[in-house]
């Protein structure tokens, strides 16, 4: 019982979360704190913190947590599984439509007007995620002197090594990670 | 069937391990995808990549999922999307079931605040040169059209805080319109 509640509380996420991110963020609240008792707010809270410093999409994220605290590592295998449904079904859907009338000259015209869109969406994501780094909050701040340095730094160099030699994004990844712990105990902490 | 075995772990290794660097939202995914199949791999082109991503963007659910599903299913169909599906939702599972266990200790441990800190200025470094390559991209195309659509799609998602949705629908029916007037003049001109 407690299971097809978690896989219709997920799913439901899942299907109602339009845009990624943190347009998730309240419809999961609603679900995991409001109708049911399963997460109290600060333990939301939590998760959403821990959400952002992992990887991974915060819906599979406070699925696996809310199933786990819930009902154990099933919980959090249903839960999961209940958020990743509707996308398969509807986005295997587009995929195959996609595919099959793309050659069509008006299918491609109105493919060319989205790719100038989709590019600024990525900038305006890139800048929201140079704000979080340097400042340690989403919105930026009126006074500029609590940015972080080495994080800038660490942009700095990650970004003219990523231009200059094309190196595997994965590897300036795990540098940031290594220089980030170097520079900030150099600092005296965060 | 020996290279069809090599093209899923190759699909399940990659999505993976760009899921495990996934930090700070769905749409970082994106360009690290990017550089791994378009660049790296050569298995999606350009502009079917940014495509891909439109829908990724437009349907429900976590953006990384999406994008998972529809670079699996574009490669080998929907075992593809299964096997890319799993890849990218299983290290954000494993991280949170373990963090899960004693997750006040993870969130208040300095070292590994540290280094995520590190990590998200890589982060945004990675997708800042994304952005730089897709941009010029579309500036070499030097039409004024595309320069517009994309220099308007940012003013509106950052500083207006516009529907992602509603600005992919505008977007796609400017592409429309387009290949209608190009159409008719075309025939204007005999």
């Amino acid at each position: 019982m407690i299971y097809l509640e978690l896989l219709w509380s997920f799913f439901q996420i899942g299907l109602f979360s339009i845009g990624g991110g943190y347009a998730a963020m309240p419809l999961i609240q609603h679900q995991v704190v409001d109708i049911h008792p399963w997460l109290t707010m600060t333990q939301f809270a939590d998760i959403m913190t821990i959400a952002e410093m992992t990887p991974g999409p915060i819906a599979i994220n406070s699925a696996t947590f809310v199933g786990i605290q819930v009902a154990g590592i099933g919980g959090a295998l249903v839960a999961t599984a209940g958020c990743i449904l509707p996308s398969c079904v509807i986005v295997m859907t587009l995929a195959y439509v996609y595919y099959r009338f793309r050659g069509l000259t008006m299918v491609q015209g109105i493919l060319a007007g989205l790719r100038p869109a989709v590019v600024a969406m990525i900038a305006s994501a890139g800048i929201s995620l140079m704000i979080l780094s340097f400042f340690g909050q989403r919105e930026l701040p009126a006074d500029l002197s609590g940015i972080r340095w080495a994080s800038v730094a660490i942009f700095g160099l990650g970004f003219a090594v990523l231009r200059k030699w094309k190196v595997n994004p994965i590897c300036v990844m795990a540098g940031s990670g290594v220089l980030g712990v170097l520079l900030y105990s150099l600092g005296g902490g965060l | 069937m020996e290279r069809e075995k090599g093209i899923y772990r190759k699909l399940f290794l990659s999505t993976f391990q760009l899921s495990a660097c996934t930090f700070g939202g769905g749409f970082v995914i994106v360009p690290l995808m990017r550089k791994k199949f378009v660049e790296e791999l050569g298995w999606i082109g350009e502009q079917e990549m940014m495509d891909l991503t439109a829908i990724a963007q437009s349907s429900p659910g976590a953006i990384a999922v999406n994008a998972a599903i529809l670079v699996g299913y574009h490669t080998a169909g929907i075992s593809g999307a299964l096997v890319t599906v799993l890849g990218t939702v299983l290290p954000p599972f494993l991280i949170i079931s373990v963090i899960s266990l004693f997750y006040a200790a993870f969130r208040d441990n300095a070292v590994i605040n540290m280094a995520m800190t590190g990590m998200l200025a890589g982060v945004a470094a990675v997708i800042c040169d994304v952005v730089v390559t897709l941009g010029a991209g579309i500036c070499r195309q030097k039409r004024v059209l595309h320069i517009l659509v994309l220099a308007a799609s940012f003013v509106a998602v950052r500083f207006f805080d516009a529907n992602i949705i509603l600005v992919i629908l505008v977007c796609g029916v400017i592409g429309a319109a387009d290949v209608l007037c190009r159409r008719r003049r075309r025939k204007a001109e005999g």
